[in-house]
């Protein structure tokens, strides 16, 4: 008889000790300026899982493309306020602006860029929350870009500030990968405010959020800058 | 000398399957909770899993929290896999198992007249171990290609693409809280099989 309450006892603190589990990580990622210790163990392990996923890419393997005719048109919007606030950037006086480890740090007018030579993709732009559309994005190559302004290319990363008050930063094996693209048209036209006008960046070997809109700077640095998604708490790397 | 050894008895459950047994519960509790969560930021289907379940407070904790587990199960189960398979656990306690077997052993189950002999799975056992044991690759290989689906394409692809692997991780997720609910339905019809599954407990002497 005491062996069989023994195993009801357990199980009854089992089953307390995974109610506990379940009600113990609300507290996570809520005070960023307070990190509790389930915090500092999620940052860790986060840390952990950006080293794996860079060990994962191969600079060589390219996201698949689609035909013309499975495009999501129209693209589906999304960001952390409405359609209607997309930020409005004047195409006509429009400069990007360069920063860190660069050479020649000119500002780039739209014309300027367009008069650079420009690649096309049809590639899959997975989201975070786990939906999908496909595009189609043109524009110039970032890896080409980067050699043209001189660019320290063995900095760790590239980072963009959008209209928008967004930011993000990226890795630099992945801003080299062919694939990765400072867009400046959707199928053949420029794209739209929600888009991303006038230039936003399209790295289908990321997720969504990784994928900045309305860049007005750019910069090549070794000093970790973050993101506005990544800062509160998604995970930085976000490769597919 | 010539005197009869000494046996130490032998454990029903040996330690290294212990071991693995509960990491694998708890990591598997934690990536369905956080899954969940992750679930709700865009629904398969015409349902949400309720806050007061989820792990993780939002999407980008949910994402943290599952990414947090996925290494301790893919390494716990591995482990076990190998174990299982150069021990010869898989043989001795798995297999073989017959329809015939199962069929009748689910209708002693279902009489609640199914005889557990320690350190013996029945045929109900078998199905439902060797069952979430694919469950438990499946859902690890779908998992994979939903989350790397440019650099491990071959695996996406063995999916069906990153739409279904979509669909199947959530099937795989299904029937393993399927799974749970009977394992822990049939654990506490017989409590006595749980003391051994944490402390090891004796197998009965057997005359050789
Ligand atoms: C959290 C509650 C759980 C409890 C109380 C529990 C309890 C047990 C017990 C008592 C046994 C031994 C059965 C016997 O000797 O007849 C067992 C075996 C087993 N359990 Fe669980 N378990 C739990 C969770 C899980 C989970 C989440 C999984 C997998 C998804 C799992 C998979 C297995 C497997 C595969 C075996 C057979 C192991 C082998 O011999 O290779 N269990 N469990």
């Amino acid at each position: 008889m005491n062996k069989l309450d023994l195993g009801r006892r357990k199980l009854l603190s089992r089953a307390l000790a995974l109610g506990a589990i379940t009600t113990l990580p609300g507290c996570d990622f809520e005070d960023l300026a307070h990190p509790d210790l389930v915090d500092r163990f999620l940052r860790t392990m986060l840390a952990f899982n950006d080293e794996m996923q860079a060990l994962l890419f191969n600079p060589h393997t390219l996201a698949p493309t689609f035909p013309a005719s499975m495009v999501t048109n129209p693209p589906r919007f999304n960001a952390y306020y409405d359609i209607s606030m997309a930020p409005m950037v004047d195409p006509a006086t429009y400069q990007l602006e360069l920063g860190g480890q660069i050479q020649d740090k000119q500002p780039w007018t739209l014309a300027a860029l367009r008069g650079l030579p420009q690649e096309g993709q049809i590639t899959r732009f997975i989201c975070v929350e786990g939906w999908r559309v496909i595009g189609q994005w043109s524009g110039v190559p970032l890896a080409y870009f980067l050699h043209r302004i001189g660019a320290d290319t063995t900095c760790k990363y590239v980072s963009f500030k959008c209209a928008d008050g967004y930011y993000s930063s990226i890795d630099m094996a992945s801003a080299l990968h062919p694939q990765t693209i400072l867009a400046l048209d959707f199928l053949n036209v420029p794209l739209t405010a929600p888009f991303g006008a006038p230039v936003r960046l399209r790295i289908p070997v990321k997720l969504g959020f990784k994928n900045p809109k309305s860049i007005m700077q750019l910069a090549v640095t070794n000093t970790y800058p973050g993101g506005y998604w990544e800062d509160q708490g998604y995970d930085w790397f976000s490769g597919s | 000398m010539g005197r009869a050894t000494y046996h130490k008895p032998r454990p029903i459950h040996p330690w290294p399957l212990r071991l693995m047994h509960w990491v694998n519960a708890f990591a598997i509790v934690m990536l369905i909770g956080s899954g969940w969560q992750i679930y709700n930021a865009s629904p398969l289907f015409n349902f949400t899993f309720p806050e007061t379940i989820t792990i993780g407070a939002w999407l980008g904790a949910g994402i943290a929290w599952h990414l947090a587990f996925i290494w301790l199960l893919m390494l716990n189960g591995l482990s076990y896999l190998l174990w299982g398979f150069l021990s010869g656990h898989f043989k001795q306690k798995l297999w073989p198992i017959t329809p015939r077997a199962v069929l009748h052993d689910i209708g002693a189950a279902l009489r609640f007249k199914l005889p557990h002999q320690s350190g013996v799975y029945n045929a109900v056992q078998r199905v439902l171990y060797l069952g979430v044991i694919f469950a438990g690759i499946t859902i690890v290989i779908s998992g994979l290609s939903i989350w790397k689906p440019v650099q491990l394409w071959f695996l996406t692809d063995l999916c069906g693409g990153f739409y279904i692997a979509r669909y199947v991780h959530f099937t795989a997720m299904a029937c393993i809280v399927a799974f749970l609910f009977i394992h822990v339905v049939l654990v506490l019809m017989v409590p006595r099989v749980l003391p051994p599954m944490i402390t090891g407990g004796k197998l009965p002497e057997v005359q050789s």
